[in-house]
């Protein structure tokens, strides 16, 4: 089957479907792939990379549209105002279409999609499981997101981020507060931390604590008892009080801080409002908001979607299309979840699309199939944050048995000591002195061993084992005192036990020899 | 020599024998510990063979020098990864000399004894040669499976248990018609059946016994090996003999304690055969997919990692990929990197085995830990690489009840950065057991045999 690549038109949006790394392996799984001319430039990927891995260039949008089985995209098909056509129109009956869509936000185009009888996979509705990572392309959007915004906000923010001490003077480190430890969050936290700032962060999902500090960043404690973790790993609305409690918090840090990045969404929902204009008010003069959540309405109030505005002496920078800023690296991490995808869309390799229903990861990220809308998918069977510890039913079932047992476990300890003694006074009874003599000996020696071993290095058992071997050959001397008797047999007996016993001296104290001479520090 | 003088000789080496084992307990003094228990040795034999009751002196060099010739040839050419074999060969040994000696005793008939000290004399030879049978069966049965002549799966009969009690009744019954005919100077029809039914125990119990337990099993037979050698000392009366036997056996029952230990288990259970046969539900069965690794990129990882743990199991002796193993070390070492190893008691075959492997190449030993030392310290251990083991990094010995591992103390290097697994393919470990720790996000697979994948890793750090 045909891929096509079509340019993005909307404006500002640098970033392409594919790279020449991913189209290869893409060839190699048996599709053909069309990239329409001029597609990466501003990804800087020349046409003349795209042919060198095999790709059909095509010269316009229509006819790439029309040879192609399956488009891939980035941006949701839309219609340009400067360009004649509609992406949609142009989308074949009964095509493919994989890009993002948002199916909640846009009803729309859903509908014009499924009257075309397509097939559509999201790739905002990749489920959120393990196997299902490696196309996972929000995380790896956010990821850039993340990185990005610190590098705006270092941009509009007028000293260093990390502290020295000059000659000229002392520069205080820039404090960084991420709010929302996300993929976004954790990647500002890491990229202002690397710069030298002081970083802390807060979320309202306690599980992340763990991740921040990971990060050599402080974790903001909020005096508040509630749990924050939604389905799927993502947040969710939080109660009032909790947000009167978290509201303070910011009020707080706003005085205090330099820079603070907003990542905080709620899936489906505008994004919460945190960062109020009284807030932004109290800030430095100089100071940066990045507000990571613009496209859904911004965290910030004073926010304004796309544009980089200066208020109260505070630059707040909305930018929606942070990864688009970086577009090179983003078109690469988009295209290997792409092609990531096609794998799983192709288990045969023979360069047939087969959108298995039955895949969960397939079925969670296709909402039209066959023109029949398929969002929202069935909820997930796993979460991406551990599940909640129940008690473990074969545990229980263990602890009754040993509860059934007949002997009561205060008793059970002393029956070896008992039957020890039992066995002591059966012997002491009958034995006659001359066994006594070799017997106190016996147990002596059996102590001292026990004594002595409990010492012995555990990277040295191997040695211990070696010598203890070659000492027991020590049983040469039973051979030793029978070899000369007058019985003929006797000898020969003797004379194999110690022919034996003699390997077992020799071999053991030499081998034990080499061996601690390779021990050295 | 008199008679004083030879017993002041044997409590020289019985001193000197325990001062070896003491000598043991850390690395600066245990050649000097080895040292003492050759002098021991050699104390005891020059005393016993210049004793009044020795007065042939031709077999018994002939004897000697045959056996220290064949005895340091093998020491000397075992390459370090076959100590276990070799170990355990030799405790088969012990147990063919106890029952030689234990036969040449029954036949003596100098010794004259009567009424209970008769009886006793006689129920030590024949435990002699009980102990002495069951150790020399079982170490051949071990050195087999060791060696990989012999199928490491454990072999279960079906109601071995009652097998094995049926042989211990047939052995007790045997041994009360023993006394009775003894006492009109035969007995010779069951010492001989039974040593046949102790040969068979001995191979049977082994046989039973997985691959992952082999280290029990191996210090098992060494304290076995050590009881022989005190019933033989009780048989000829011989104090030396007792002790030296004494102090064997509870250093090899002790070590089987520690390795059970490690592993979890109960010694009755190793000792009675089968894996897991008490546990209640089905393990969780892993799913998910492995993430396989390229050499150049393992070799990336470790550069950029500043903490690596290295953790070594069977796979390592196998492919011989110490000498690799330690190239690396070197290498990162020179680079600043802080390289550890982290050491399961029961990796390998014998206790003690991958510390032996790896003193071979020169790794340094102060850079080699235990599981207790290394268990704390994952969260800040970059990269991890697991070479050639499987069960003692199973993260369901310690998150799943019915895992037929469950409660084994193992290395938890998931906690770890990345953890990077060599391995030869999916199999799975000795004990069959299915590996989570695999499948999980943060662990890479590196496939192919341990040395080659080692020495690309080691021409791409190079390179």
């Amino acid at each position: 089957m045909k891929i096509g690549i079509p340019k993005e038109i909307h404006p500002g949006e640098k970033r392409v479907a594919t790279t020449p790394e991913a189209a290869e392996q893409i060839i190699k799984l048996g599709f053909s792939v069309l990239v329409e001319t001029g597609a990466g430039l501003a990804a800087n990927i020349s046409d003349e990379d795209y042919k060198e891995a095999g790709v059909e260039i095509i010269d316009d949008a229509k006819t790439l549209w029309k040879s192609a089985d399956i488009v891939m995209k980035v941006r949701a098909p839309e219609l340009h105002p400067g360009l004649a056509h509609d992406e949609i129109d142009l989308l074949s009956q009964d095509g493919h279409l994989i890009s993002f869509i948002w199916p909640a936000q846009n009803e729309a185009l859903m509908q014009k999609l499924a009257a075309k009888n397509a097939t559509v996979l999201a790739m905002d509705s990749v489920p959120r499981m393990s196997r299902a990572q490696k196309l996972d392309a929000l995380s790896s959007m956010a990821n850039i997101a993340g990185y990005r915004a610190i590098i705006e906000a270092a941009q509009h923010f007028g000293r260093f981020f990390t502290g020295q001490i000059t000659a000229a003077g002392k520069i205080p480190p820039a404090k960084v507060l991420v709010i929302g430890a996300g993929v976004a969050g954790l990647a500002a936290i890491g990229t202002a931390k690397s710069m030298g700032a002081i970083v802390r962060a807060f979320d309202t999902r306690p599980e992340v604590k763990e991740q921040i500090e990971s990060m050599d960043a402080e974790f903001l404690l909020l005096d508040f008892k509630e749990e924050g973790s939604g389905t799927g790993g993502y947040a969710k609305t939080m109660s009032k009080e909790f947000i009167e409690a978290e509201m303070a918090l910011f009020a707080r840090q706003a005085m205090e801080v330099d820079i603070i990045i907003t990542t905080a969404l709620v899936p489906g929902k505008p994004a919460p409002k945190l960062i109020t204009e009284g807030m932004v008010k109290s800030m430095k003069s100089g100071s940066v908001i990045v507000d990571l959540a613009a496209e859904q309405g911004g965290n910030c109030a004073l926010t304004e979607k796309d544009q980089v505005v200066v208020k109260h002496d505070v630059t707040i920078i909305g930018y929606s299309n942070l990864p688009s800023r970086l577009a090179n690296q983003s078109s690469q991490l988009y295209a290997t979840n792409l092609r990531h995808l096609l794998t799983e869309l192709c288990p045969e390799k023979n360069g047939i699309l087969n959108v298995n229903m039955d895949d969960e990861v397939i079925r969670g990220t296709t909402v039209i199939k066959e023109g029949k809308i398929t969002w929202p998918p069935p909820p997930p069977k796993l979460s991406a944050a551990p599940a909640p510890q129940t008690e473990a039913p074969a545990c229980a079932d263990v602890l009754e048995q040993q509860k059934n047992s007949l002997i009561p476990a205060s008793i059970k300890q002393f029956i070896p000591l008992i039957i020890a003694g039992l066995a002591l006074f059966g012997i002491g009874s009958v034995a006659p002195a001359s066994f006594m003599a070799h017997f106190t000996v016996f147990v002596l020696a059996c102590f001292i061993g026990y004594q002595v071993i409990w010492n012995v290095s555990a990277s040295l058992h191997t040695p211990l084992m070696s010598v203890t071997n070659a000492i027991s050959g020590i049983i040469v001397i039973g051979a030793l005192v029978q070899v000369s008797s007058p019985d003929v047999n006797i000898n020969i007996l003797a004379g194999l036990a110690i022919l034996i016993a003699s390997i077992n001296i020799a071999g053991g104290f030499l081998v034990t020899r080499r061996m601690l001479e390779m021990f050295r520090k | 020599m008199s008679h004083s003088l030879v017993t002041m000789s044997y409590i020289v080496a019985t001193i000197l024998f325990i001062l070896s084992l003491s000598g043991l307990s850390n690395q600066e003094t245990a050649r000097r510990g080895n040292y003492y228990g050759m002098l021991g040795m050699a104390v005891a034999i020059i005393a016993t063979a210049l004793s009044a009751s020795v007065s042939s002196y031709v077999i018994l060099l002939i004897a000697l020098l045959i056996g220290g010739a064949i005895g340091a040839r093998a020491a000397l050419k075992v390459e370090m990864t076959q100590m276990p074999e070799l170990v355990a060969i030799m405790h088969s040994l012990v147990g063919m000399a106890a029952v030689l000696v234990g036969y040449a005793n029954f036949m003596d008939s100098s010794i004259s004894l009567g009424g209970v000290e008769k009886n006793i004399h006689e129920i030590e030879i024949y435990i002699g040669i009980l102990i002495g049978a069951v150790t020399f069966s079982g170490s051949v049965i071990a050195f087999g499976k060791l060696s990989e002549r012999i199928s490491g799966k454990p072999l279960l009969l079906p109601g071995r248990h009652w097998f094995n009690l049926c042989l211990l009744i047939a052995v007790i019954v045997l041994g009360g018609l023993f006394l009775h005919q003894t006492e009109t100077g035969g007995g010779s029809v069951p010492l001989w059946i039974m040593t046949a039914i102790a040969l068979i125990f001995g191979i049977h119990m082994v046989m039973a016994i997985g691959g992952a337990d082999m280290p029990v099993v191996v210090s098992m037979l060494n304290s076995y090996s050590g009881w022989a050698a005190a019933a033989t000392g009780f048989m000829l009366s011989n104090d030396l003999l007792i002790v030296t036997g004494a102090l064997v056996g509870s250093s090899g029952a002790i070590l089987s304690y520690i390795m059970c230990r490690a592993m979890n288990r109960n010694f009755i259970s190793v000792i009675a055969g089968g894996f897991g046969t008490g546990s209640g539900g089905e393990a969780a069965v892993v799913e998910g997919e492995v993430q396989p690794i390229s050499a150049e990129d393992t070799a990336q990882l470790l550069l950029d990692a500043k903490n690596i743990i290295i953790i070594p199991g069977y796979g390592m002796a196998v492919a011989q990929a110490q000498h690799t193993v330690n190239e690396i070390t070197k290498l990162l070492r020179e680079k600043g990197k802080k390289v550890g190893f982290g050491i399961h008691p029961v990796a390998g075959r014998m206790p003690g085995h991958m510390n032996v492997l790896l003193a071979e190449a020169k790794v340094p030993y102060d850079i080699v830990y235990e599981m207790d030392e290394i268990n704390e310290d994952w969260a800040h251990v970059d990269v991890s690489i697991v070479i050639g083991a499987n069960d003692i990094v199973n993260p369901s010995a310690l998150d799943d009840p019915n895992s037929p591992i469950a409660g084994m103390p193992v290395l938890e290097c998931w906690k770890g950065e990345t953890t990077i697994v060599l391995k030869r393919s999916m199999a799975s470990g000795y004990a069959g057991v299915g590996n989570p720790l695999f499948v999980l996000e943060n662990t890479r697979m590196l496939f192919g045999d341990a040395n080659a994948t080692m020495q690309a890793v080691l021409k791409a750090l190079k390179g």
